[in-house]
């Protein structure tokens, strides 16, 4: 099993969580995070005090899968996320050790 | 007496009274998320504080019976023969009652207004004993020389119609003498040199805030005529007009120079506009209205680039925006005023009386002075005495926990 964390733009959340139910992905985690990576930040200007930004909201999406369908994940986030333009995000796969459902205590591929 | 009169000013009163927490809403939203308790407490417990000291003597210093002109006595110690039948010196058609209960929430905003200039760093006590005294000794003569019976600057003919001197150049005077007192907030460094972000938390607070403070400031302006009649569609169309215009001219100069127009810029040029507007509104018609609103505007946003410059931390812009908008208001006033709008009042410089001018300068002067002698005073001997801010580490953590023991925000 694989975890998928995807860090993607705000506005792109919605074609990218369509896109995972079409795959038939049936669960994720969303969080509001705020970071920066090459597209560095951006400045604000409050009644003339200006201020350097350094941390844009971003969503960061986290998907568990079998390892068949980490691939098919990942290139539906990437088909979807992508605008070509800098600040896109990131995604991280990393192997996953057990998975269990609460509710049932089954586990494996089973329970994700 | 006059049912529809004590009916309109009894509502006015209420308008008023929700000025205090739209006041509180528009700066809790403009500080750090830290602060924003602390924030919206020190204008909240104004109504409490003041409320108390209003009845107790605080009336009868600003409104009761003079003593030289300076000052009322405490006849009317705890309302003490404040009654249902009008006090003819103040207004024949509504019980004196209900203008000693109007009067007690101009009594309650004005202090409310300085608390932007030391926000995110003022200790609570010390700031309940500030108030308290600052409410007795600067507010309550200054209230009674221009509104009392027998005030000497009333005595002079200062035009004033309700509270621009009084309340806005007041409160915004004590507010540069606290910004100097006091000093900046920690990490405070001035413009653009990558010093500590001080970002408001929540401008859609900040927005709302001064919608209730525009609503509110129908009753403060219009109530002012006392009356329900022609006086007070004349000061509620003033009002009205003049905040419009400032919005247009706050947004407008910022889009020019900064290139955006922004929401936080709407929000403060309304404020400007019925900051300005404030001494004018009974004696200026739409059009006069509408030129004082386009200079508050412009004016205010001016003087809030200028502090950036000059580098006192102000941290709500009190100064910028209630003393300088409020001295713009006074002159405009002087400059503007006409008596084919009200026959009470006076004719300004350019309906062709300019000594109407010297006399609105003068009463600007005079209060400028009182206001940030006394105000750097009483900072000064709290500082020594009790302190006025909070420890550098209370400061890092918020005045919510440090001095509330609570959290604006929680999972």
């Amino acid at each position: 099993m694989k975890k998928i964390e995807a860090i993607i733009q705000p506005f792109k959340l919605e074609p990218v969580k369509e896109a995972l139910h079409q795959i038939s992905i049936q669960g994720m985690t969303v969080t509001e995070v705020k970071g920066f990576g090459r597209q560095k930040g951006l400045r604000e200007v409050y009644r003339g005090m200006e201020y350097q930004v350094d941390f844009l909201p971003k969503v960061k999406i986290e998907v568990v899968a079998s390892d068949e369908k980490a691939q098919a994940v990942v290139d539906a986030i990437i088909d979807k996320a992508r605008t070509g333009r800098i600040g896109d995000g990131k995604i991280f796969v990393y192997p996953v050790a057990e998975v269990i459902r609460i509710r049932t205590g089954e586990t494996g591929e089973g329970a994700v | 007496m006059n049912s529809a009169d004590t009916a309109f000013v009894l509502v006015s009163a209420a308008l008023v009274m929700l000025m205090t927490p739209g006041l509180a809403l528009f700066y809790g939203g403009m500080v750090r998320s830290k602060n924003v308790l602390g924030t919206l407490m020190q204008n909240f417990i104004m109504l409490g504080v003041i409320g108390v000291q209003w009845a107790l003597f605080g009336y009868s210093l600003a409104f009761g019976p003079d003593v030289g002109g300076i000052i009322g006595n405490l006849d009317w110690l705890g309302l003490n023969g404040v009654g249902l039948e009008p006090f003819k010196a103040y207004s024949e058609t509504i019980p004196h009652q209900t203008f000693m209960i109007y009067q007690a929430m101009f009594a309650i905003i004005t202090p409310a207004l300085i608390t932007g200039a030391w926000a995110e760093r003022m200790k609570f006590s010390t700031f309940l004993v500030f108030i308290i005294l600052w409410a007795t000794l600067v507010y309550d003569p200054v209230a009674h020389w221009v509104w009392g019976d027998g005030g000497w600057l009333k005595g002079l003919g200062a035009l004033d119609f309700a509270g621009g001197t009084v309340v806005h150049i007041n409160a915004g005077v004590a507010a540069l003498a606290a910004a100097l007192v006091m000093g900046p907030r920690k990490g405070w460094g001035g413009y653009g040199n990558g010093a500590e972000a001080f970002i408001p938390h929540n401008l859609p607070m900040t927005v709302l805030g001064a919608g209730l403070l525009w609503f509110g400031w129908f009753g403060f302006n219009a109530g002012s005529a006392l009356a329900s009649g022609g006086l007070a569609s004349t000061a509620f169309t003033a009002t009205h007009l003049a905040t419009c215009a400032a919005v247009l001219s706050w947004t407008g100069l910022e889009w020019i120079i900064r290139g955006k127009p922004t929401s936080l810029g709407a929000a403060s040029g309304a404020v400007a506009g019925l900051v300005a507007v404030t001494p004018a509104a009974g004696f200026v018609g739409p059009m006069s209205a509408i030129i004082i609103g386009l200079g508050a505007g412009s004016i205010c946003y001016l003087a809030v680039l200028a502090k950036v410059k000059l580098g006192y931390d102000d941290s709500l812009d009190v100064v910028g925006v209630h003393c300088v908008g409020g001295i713009w208001g006074a002159l405009a006033t002087g400059l503007l005023a006409s008596k084919a709008i009200n026959s009470a009042g006076a004719d300004g410089l350019l309906f062709g009386n300019p000594q109407q001018l010297v006399i609105q300068t003068l009463a600007v002067g005079v209060i400028i002075v009182f206001s940030f002698i006394v105000s750097w005073g009483l900072l000064k001997i709290l500082d020594a005495t009790m302190g006025l801010r909070v420890t550098p580490e209370e400061e890092v953590a918020g005045l919510d926990l440090s001095e509330h023991q609570e959290a604006g925000y929680s999972i």
